[in-house]
């Protein structure tokens, strides 16, 4: 079960809680991020990592922090759901990889690294998921146009005669 | 001479033979990558029968198959294994691009989708849609077979020929005029029409 | 493309001599088109594999960014391309929960019947892909049949057979005809013969049983830890189905069973999803003999639905809703917040975080893909098993490679 006020005597108070529709949200410092996540798997419960991604809130309204990564935990047992996010910044974008607690932080972890740049110390095998392994772009971030810099088209052509 | 030909003896070129033989028997090379590759399934199925045609055998292997059949989206990684697998299948051999993806990049207009595989292996016939109806890329196995047909010859010489790239070049100049077109131009003199009194003063009979 | 050597060592190679690497894809028959898989084999026996993906990355979620919502509804339809409404239904889901908007009774009923017949389409082209692997091709045409009868109803409902973009941001492009429930219901009617005949073929076949059973097991531990969710977890023994445990749609209102096993193995997953089918005709049977009537997208007077034609052609009111739902800046209001909803998709939780900033485009548009976490957990189920068997697993973890790279 949830408890909020067992995280914050624990971890400070520096944690926020909020409810949106039916998501359960809190937003933790990047510092306390593992312990805390450590705790909610342990302790309370939550024993899958359902999704792990990022945002990059470069341009949106109000936006106080860079990037925000975000951790959808369940409750296999009672079908509890919790959101924890945390805001991380440039140039220190590194958080430790939850890999030893849920495995299927494995893959998740991989791609937010190849979309977005943020590295994972502690996970076993980071490196590009998605994109090729040349690829020196970050593709998801707001600041990398959608059509690309010219490097979907960067190939010799075959005409019909040579081939 | 006036020898009678017995009814199963016929005359005709070795080049009508050969296309005669190879179009009624295509075997698709399917590079299914994405959805396409599913209504290429659904066409080799019992409903809209590829089998009718010649072409049920789907050999997945490209040394064994003359008709590539680009189904789906090409994203960026998989170009040199397209351009790899077309450069493996031997003479004679053809291209079909299937779907809107193969063809121009159809709705993906992002960074890691080829807009078009035309761009970088050439391509003899093109199916539009998005997917294509089984029933499209029938008629354009067809369509296929009648160009073989008409212009096949025995020794594949008409491969030879093909010396320039069918699609467009991978950096056109459309997109750097069309990104040019779109700056505001300063300066331009824009035309106005005269008015009625103007008109009528320089002579005009009708207005 | 360079076979990279690829550090992650082999467990358990004594000698490492007699290994060697063999390239599996990223184009093979293996229908499941564009995954690649580098493995490492003794003799006949695979010691490793290591998945590369990425070979159909289009951007999806950079699209995401750039799209209305109901223009990213055509997006989403090509994600899981074997049951496409069921991707249309998960993002409408999400986008109306983020604008709390409150479907009318008949479109939730319709939605549900048309992802049930999506989960069929999408289990029968499984089971028929998993005969065809193995060598059995008649179970395959049967499936396809069954799948162009589900074909035809989704295109008497909406025009296209395939990627309808169907729903739309509080209901649906437009409502069905008065004899499609005929359609449905004839189609309900002449599956379970067919069903039968399916399960003949494969279910009790001697060969069939010996390629599938024992092969490929994740315990239900590894399947919790690893974030498998569907069929593939059900058949591991995880008792989860988002339509029983946060029902939506109007999913609470129907009695089915969901089905699990402790088999954990290829047969088991085979099973599960062949009872599925049962089950989903079961939910559709229900359905369809009270489709509620009434109107099929939300208020007309709402800011967020079009208009009905006639409304617009010939009242002003109607004319007015038309445009100020169609212009940019004019549309409905979105929060300034963000949301993850889930749905329980074919293949497993299909779940979408959207950020939303206030414009009618999605600030952020993730997909949280099934297939991409379940291919994950590939290389410890193949682990130790022999080179034919890795067709069986993968067919088995139904990996769809759109979904997989997005």
């Amino acid at each position: 079960m949830f408890d909020l006020a067992i995280l914050q005597s624990r971890f400070g108070d520096q944690i926020t809680e909020s409810t949106f529709r039916d998501n359960h949200r809190i937003v933790v410092p990047a510092h306390s991020l593992y312990p805390i996540l450590e705790c909610l798997k342990t302790e309370q419960g939550f024993d899958a990592l359902m999704e792990l991604t990022a945002v990059d809130y470069l341009e949106y309204e109000g936006a106080t922090d860079r990037y925000g990564v975000v951790y959808v935990l369940l409750n296999t047992v009672n079908s509890e759901r919790l959101i924890v996010k945390t805001m991380i910044n440039p140039p220190q974008l590194e958080l430790p990889s939850v890999y030893p607690l849920w495995k299927s932080a494995d893959w998740l972890e991989r791609e937010v690294y190849d979309m977005f740049g943020i590295v994972f110390p502690g996970h076993p095998d980071l490196r590009r998921i998605l994109m090729p392994e040349e690829f020196t772009a970050f593709p998801l971030r707001k600041d990398y146009p959608l059509k690309g810099i010219g490097e979907r088209h960067n190939f010799p052509v075959i005409t019909r005669a040579e081939s | 001479m006036a020898v009678g030909l017995p009814e199963n003896v016929f005359l005709t070129q070795l080049d009508a033979a050969a296309n005669w033989a190879r179009s009624n028997s295509l075997w698709p090379m399917p590079f299914a990558t994405a959805c396409c590759g599913i209504e290429l399934m659904a066409t080799a199925a019992s409903r809209h029968d590829i089998a009718r045609f010649g072409a049920e055998v789907m050999r997945f292997s490209p040394r064994q198959c003359d008709l590539l059949i680009v189904a789906g989206r090409v994203v960026m990684k998989m170009l040199p294994v397209l351009q790899r697998i077309w450069l493996q299948m031997p003479e004679p051999k053809w291209c079909i691009s299937m779907g809107a993806c193969a063809c121009t990049g159809g709705v993906f207009d992002t960074y890691a989708v080829v807009q078009g595989c035309d761009r970088f292996i050439p391509v003899d016939l093109y199916v539009p849609g998005c997917p294509p109806r089984p029933e499209q890329l029938l008629a354009a196995l067809i369509e296929m077979q009648n160009k073989i047909k008409q212009t096949g010859t025995l020794m594949g010489s008409e491969f030879g020929r093909r010396t320039t790239p069918t699609g467009p070049s991978p950096f056109d100049l459309d997109e750097l005029r069309r990104a040019r077109e779109m700056q505001p131009l300063v300066d331009l003199e824009i035309y106005t029409p005269p008015t009625l009194a103007e008109a009528v003063q320089a002579g005009a009979k009708r207005v | 493309m360079p076979l990279t050597q690829l550090d992650t060592a082999p467990p358990e190679a004594a000698d490492q001599e007699f290994l060697w690497t063999l390239n599996f894809g990223p184009q093979h028959p293996a229908t499941h088109t564009t995954l690649r898989l580098v493995l490492t084999l003794d003799g006949e026996r695979v010691v490793n594999a290591v998945p590369d993906i990425g070979y159909l990355h289009s951007g999806f979620e950079k699209l995401g960014e750039h799209l209305d919502f109901n223009q990213y509804v055509t997006i989403v339809d090509r994600m899981n391309y074997l049951s496409p409404l069921a991707n249309e239904i998960a993002w409408h889901n999400a986008v109306e929960k983020l604008l709390d908007i409150e479907l009318t009774p008949r479109c939730k009923v319709l939605r549900t019947i048309l992802a049930e017949l999506m989960r069929m389409h999408d289990h029968l082209l499984n089971v028929g892909t998993t005969g065809l692997d193995l060598g059995a091709f008649t179970a395959f045409l049967y499936a396809f049949q069954q799948r162009e009868l589900i074909y035809d109803i989704v295109e008497y409902a909406s025009g296209q057979r395939f990627h309808t973009s169907y729903t739309r941001v509080g209901g649906v492009l437009f409502d069905v005809n008065l004899d499609w429930a005929d359609k449905v219901r004839s189609f309900v009617k002449g599956f379970r013969p067919v069903y039968h005949e399916i399960d003949k073929l494969l279910t009790r076949n001697r060969i069939f049983i010996e390629r599938t059973k024992g092969i490929g097991v994740l315990s239900q531990a590894d399947a919790i830890n690893m974030g498998a969710t569907g069929p593939i977890a059900r058949a591991s023994g995880v008792v989860r189905d988002l339509r029983k445990d946060e029902p939506y749609l109007a999913y609470a209102d129907y009695d089915f069973n969901v089905i699990c096993s402790q088999g954990g193995d290829c047969y088991a997953r085979y099973l599960v999803r062949m009872r599925e089918l049962l089950e989903s005709i079961k939910i559709i049977e229900q359905a369809v003999e009270n489709i509620p009537a009434g109107p099929v997208n939300i208020e007309a007077a709402s800011d967020v639905v079009l208009p009905a034609k006639p409304a617009v052609y010939r009242s002003i009111e109607g004319l007015i809703q038309h445009f100020e739902v169609l212009m940019p800046n004019r549309g409905y209001t979105v929060p300034h917040e963000e949301i993850y909803a889930a749905t329980e998709s074919p293949n497993g939780e299909l779940g979408f975080y959207i950020v939303g900033d206030g414009t009618t485009r999605a600030y952020r548009a993730r997909t949280r893909p099934p297939s991409y976490v379940h291919f994950a957990m590939f290389p410890q189920m193949i682990r130790g098993h022999l080179l034919s068997d890795v067709v069986a697993v993968l067919g088995s973890i139904n990996i769809i490679a759109a979904e997989l790279d997005r």
